[in-house]
């Protein structure tokens, strides 16, 4: 039974944008017996501990956010509703931590099945083989005629912004290595569908809008890198944000469809001096950063106007502008501390030298891994960070709430604030994006189509009703 | 303090070059890089390529 009537949905400011970031990661039993386990047989053990509270692999947490196993038994982290970029880099990471609380119990049950051995759970966008996954950006648009057209705009933008967000990696090819902007590029195989596994999209255009489906829509991008640096994915998503906001506004943006999206995409992925120009539809020839700039100068001249100064927006600008800089000037180390590409270009380079090996080598592969590596005493990103060689964004006391606290702004809020409260009554109960229920002999579903309602009478009815 | 030694001392002719004041950091943060690979060295080199050829999984999104 539906539980009261569905209020209509607020008047929101259009400056404000629920966003969200999912995560697939890398899940490794390193063990003498590995072979004797799946993967899937792994994740079964990682998650013990979530189906004994949560009676499902699938669940969602008192933050607001979904906790599961995705296709390839990846472990995913799907960051509830933030509508801040500064809050969504603080859930993002607050998901790293929650995924590596798992690791101690997963393995004491592996070692009493008696495969002693190191689980390793890696941010990253690749396994040995080449196999590709991914952490999909979501950005909540207002609904038009004209999605995919509007959509469309944004891809010459995507396909280049791997120069200044782009996680940065070591490519092997049988003519040996060198080091690319994104690991993603290459599993991209066309600019839009609503296909995912499939065919790869860079931006999805499934129409699940998770929300009042006459008003809105997602703009669900899947062409990013997963990246630990808080500064890169500032950028990657504050950047976006904010292209979006100029497009929402129809202000025309510069004329800068590409000719082929997915050659477009590896041609610059594989060219680290920045200088490769990539063809647009109208034949002129554009570099990455080229391409950047125009989005970048598009952006700044609203500043004031569609666009609200503010602190947040200051950075994105400033970040933005240095990272093409850096890319022009082939200076990577100017932001050594802030840009993903980088700060794993330094390290890979500092270690090549003491080695003396060339860049295929084998332990460099290794150094990856470990960067990657979402331990926070073994992982080498942790490492770099805590020594204090890369930039912050967040502090760990905003990581450590966002653990447990959901947005308070957004409709997280409803969600979180009913979960911690039906576990705590002992009830069943089922949750989604857009539903909270309760089962049992009288079940009642309350329908959250607004992502912006952070405060619902129908849902503190039901909490009262659940705890009395 | 390198900002006081640039102002105090620029009459002097001996003086470092304009971007030395933000050499010691520089320095500071390649010795904090090197302590670190020194320390996991071993871990790296242990097996790496098997390390490496072990971690296979299927696609996921």
């Amino acid at each position: 039974m539906m539980f009261g009537d569905v209020p209509a949905p607020l008047d929101v400011d259009p400056a404000r944008r629920v966003l969200g970031l999912e995560t697939e990661f890398g899940l490794h039993f390193d063990a003498p017996q590995a072979r004797a386990v799946t993967p899937e047989e792994v994740a079964g053990h990682l998650f013990h501990s979530v189906v004994e509270w949560g009676r499902s692999s699938n669940v969602f947490l008192t933050n607001g956010s979904r906790l599961y196993i995705d296709v390839g038994a990846h472990p995913e982290y799907a960051t509830a509703e933030c509508d801040s970029v500064t809050q969504l880099i603080e859930h993002d990471k607050a998901g790293e931590r929650l995924v590596h609380d798992l690791v101690e119990q997963g393995e004491r049950r592996l070692a009493s099945a008696g495969l002693e051995g190191t689980i390793y759970l890696y941010k990253n966008n690749t396994d040995s083989a080449g196999n590709s996954y991914g952490c999909h950006e979501n950005y909540l648009v207002r609904r038009r005629a004209d999605f995919k057209s509007f959509a469309a705009v944004l891809l010459p933008f995507l396909v280049s912004r791997q120069i200044i967000t782009g996680s940065g990696c070591i490519t092997r090819t049988p003519q040996g290595a060198h080091y690319s902007f994104s690991p993603r590029a290459d599993h991209m195989w066309e600019g839009m569908s609503s296909a995912t596994t499939r065919s790869r999209p860079m931006i999805n255009t499934r129409d699940e809008p998770h929300a009042h489906a006459d008003l809105y829509r997602r703009m669900h991008v899947i062409v990013g890198d997963s990246t630990m640096a808080e500064p890169t994915t500032f950028l990657k998503v504050g950047s976006t944000d904010l292209l979006l906001r100029l497009m929402e506004a129809r202000i025309q943006l510069p004329e800068l469809a590409l000719a082929n999206e997915m050659n477009a995409i590896r041609a610059i992925a594989h060219d680290i001096t920045g200088t490769a120009t990539v063809e647009l539809a109208d034949g002129r020839h554009m570099s990455a950063a080229d391409i950047q700039e125009a989005c970048l100068e598009a952006v700044t001249a609203h500043i004031g106007g569609i666009i609200e100064p503010s602190e947040e927006v200051e950075q994105i600008i400033d970040l933005w502008g240095r990272g093409i800089a850096a890319v022009r000037d082939q200076n990577p180390s100017a932001v050594e501390t802030e840009l993903e590409w980088a700060i794993k270009l330094r390290l890979i380079e500092r270690y090549r030298e003491r080695l003396g090996c060339a860049l295929d080598d084998p332990r460099l592969a290794r150094l990856e891994m470990a960067f990657h590596d979402i331990s926070p005493t073994r992982g080498l990103f942790n490492r770099l960070q805590s020594d204090g060689l890369v930039r912050r964004i967040v502090d760990d006391a905003a990581i450590e709430k966002a653990k447990t606290e959901p947005p308070a702004s957004t409709r997280a809020a409803l969600r979180g604030r009913f979960v911690r409260e039906a576990l705590a009554s002992g009830q069943d109960y089922t949750v989604d994006w857009v539903h909270l229920k309760i089962s049992g002999a009288d079940p009642k579903t309350i329908l959250l189509k607004d992502p912006f309602r952070n405060v619902d009478e129908r849902v503190d009815v039901l909490i009262a009703a659940m705890s009395a | 303090m390198p900002q006081t030694t640039s102002s105090s001392s620029s009459f002097e002719d001996d003086l470092p070059a304009p971007d030395a004041p933000a050499a010691p950091a520089a320095q500071a943060s390649t010795d904090a890089l090197d302590a670190l690979l020194d320390e996991i060295d071993d871990t790296i080199q242990t097996n790496a390529s098997q390390f490496v050829r072990s971690f296979v999984q299927k696609g996921g999104q």
